[in-house]
């Protein structure tokens, strides 16, 4: 009987054979944490020892609410780095252009390499898979823990199998993909299960779409999600040649491993779409909320911030004009001079889009664009939760950064494909 | 041990941005301040008149979403004895069981329960008590139960290195 992906690099990382189900204590080969270093630290530091056991694995990369839009803020971002200059951690990225989204930064980096296990203290830690990674989200306690010892227990998850073929149509990309599936297979449908997304029509996507999916993972329950390291992957790490470990191994499913679930969707069948609100799983073709009146639309996030994304957005947003406010957040600095040089930024702005510094703004409802009781967003985040941008008689939609530009134009939800 | 309490009863997939808002997790960093607005976005009443002892019952895939630990910490400190529910996301029942709040799946129960009945759970014999019928429900896995005993994933943490 074949191997899942989650066994293989589950049991590479325990030193012996195992199988789902079993439980195993590994060595995370990166742990990540945001601003919520800060009471990570707290918590570390009240099981008593002095020194974290790995300084080297531990990454800190200050993104939720930068620069600190209070005081109270700003005190969470000074212990985080008192905590890292007495620590000695040598993985942190200030508020300063080095930064960006926690999970942006940790792909372009060099910190993501396939066959690693990698947890982060924040939930969309399994962006990760994009690069073929076993990462997965943990709690505030539990990374005070890895950080003491070094080490964390898995259950070893059972595997959902993906299998997409196909191409995207124009107007299409990656996150109508993903919403749709998840309106489909529902917010538990992989309920603590390893997602491993196969099939050419992965390997015709970009990284960045890649990452738009495996992001999306803990949308529908999923432990972790990942695609395959094939030869675009494997080239893009050699191009980059920043691997920040030697550790890595491309490892993937064996062909006989045994799935508890398995799908299959061909992406020429998939069109534009949205998450309603409250509830991610809570999909329309755009047909069905097409002018619905918005009042801000948000282009960035861990999901949909990268350059690929802007680049997208731009194309339709070029020589119109915005008919609400739209904030524009790339997903980092490097994003975000990129898209200077390609002319982006120019764009955004003749459109009469605002721009705000990398990080991730309005999605969790922290600051740079908060909505008004009544008001309505659609967003390229991943969540639209009741309450999610900061007021709880507010609306959130879901959706692509075509749909959103498109959108954003008329000032209510509107089909990319009539914009392109 | 075993516990008796009044039920909040609420719906499938209720998330942790619910439970404890984004908006909140830099400002409010005491655990007493934390159960003060403990699950302000999905039900005020609750948020006003929850009592020490009171048990929450959910649907399927309570606590879906974000990891923050203040979505278990703020119930935990306000006094909530216990949640049933059909499944918890996964992120959650972890953070549960590292808070020490105890939690159990059990959909009989979940289905037969309703909003303010008098529920009891007995932890030993692994039963919840509701309308005059017994729902048993699963013991805890072997690594859990030590974390249960040791009173979370910090007090536990320091026995094995030898701090506690």
């Amino acid at each position: 009987m074949g191997k899942t992906f989650a066994e293989k690099v589950l049991g590479r990382a325990a030193g012996y054979e195992v199988t789902a189900n079993q439980v195993v204590t590994v060595e995370p080969d990166f742990c990540m944490s945001h601003d919520n270093g800060a009471p990570i630290a707290r918590t570390f530091k009240k099981i008593g020892v002095t020194n974290v056991k790995y300084p080297e694995r531990i990454c800190l990369i200050l993104d939720h609410a930068v620069p600190a839009p209070t005081s109270d803020h700003a005190v969470n971002h000074k212990e985080v780095r008192e905590f890292v200059a007495a620590q000695g951690i040598p993985n942190f990225y200030d508020v300063k252009s080095e930064g960006g989204v926690c999970h942006q930064k940790m792909c372009e980096e060099g910190y993501a390499l396939p066959g690693l296990v990698m947890v982060g203290s924040d939930s969309h830690t399994c962006t990760y898979g994009a690069f073929g990674a076993f990462s997965t989200g943990i709690g505030r306690s539990e990374m005070a823990a890895v950080w003491a010892t070094g080490k964390l227990w898995f259950k070893v998850p059972e595997s959902m199998k993906v299998v997409v073929t196909g191409k995207f149509k124009p107007g299409v990309s990656a996150k109508d993909f993903i919403l749709k599936f998840i309106g489909d297979v529902r917010a538990d449908g992989a309920d603590y299960m390893s997602v491993e997304f196969h099939g050419e029509g992965i390997e015709n996507m970009s990284i960045a779409e890649r990452m738009t999916l495996c992001n999306m993972g803990i949308e529908f329950g999923a432990k972790n999600a990942v695609c395959k390291p094939d030869k675009k992957l494997l080239d893009l790490i050699k191009e980059r040649g920043n691997a920040k470990s030697d550790r890595w191994e491309a490892l993937w499913a064996d062909e006989d491993a045994v799935y508890a679930k398995e799908f299959h969707y061909d992406l020429g069948d998939i069109t534009p779409g949205v998450a309603k609100p409250h509830k991610v799983d809570n999909y329309s073709p755009i047909e069905e909320v097409k002018g619905t009146k918005i009042h801000e639309a948000f282009l960035g996030s861990c999901t949909n911030g990268r350059i690929e994304d802007l680049r997208l957005a731009a194309g339709i947003l070029k020589g119109k004009k915005v008919a609400v406010r739209t904030v524009v957040i790339p997903a980092s600095w490097i994003v975000y001079r990129q898209a200077m040089k390609e002319g982006l930024i120019d764009i955004f702005l003749d459109a009469g889009c605002i721009i705000c510094n990398p990080g991730c703004g309005p999605c969790m409802g922290n600051h740079e664009g908060i909505l008004a009781p009544g008001e309505a967003a659609i967003s390229t985040a991943n969540r639209n939760f009741k309450g999610r941008m900061g007021d709880k008689e507010s609306f959130i939609y879901l959706a692509s950064p075509m749909t959103v530009a498109a959108s954003a134009i008329k000032g209510e939800i509107s089909d990319p494909r009539e914009a392109l | 041990m075993s516990v008796k309490g009044k039920v909040w009863k609420y719906g499938d997939d209720v998330n942790t941005d619910v439970i404890f808002p984004g908006k909140y997790t830099y400002t409010i960093k005491e655990r007493a301040d934390m159960a003060k607005v403990a699950c302000e976005d999905l039900d005020p009443e609750f948020t006003k008149n929850a009592k020490p002892g009171d048990i929450i019952v959910g649907g399927k895939n309570w606590g879906c979403g974000s990891s923050r630990e203040q979505a278990v910490s703020c119930i935990k400190e306000r006094g909530i004895a216990a949640i049933i529910a059909k499944s918890f996301a996964r992120i959650y029942y972890r953070n549960c069981f590292n808070e020490g709040l105890p939690i159990i799946i059990c959909p009989a129960a979940v289905e037969a329960i309703s909003a303010g009945d008098e529920v009891e759970i007995d932890f030993e014999k692994g039963v919840i008590v509701a309308g005059g019928k017994e729902y048993p429900f699963p013991p805890y896995p072997e690594f859990v139960q030590g974390l249960i005993k040791d009173g979370g994933l910090i007090p536990h943490v320091k026995k094995e290195l030898g701090l506690a």
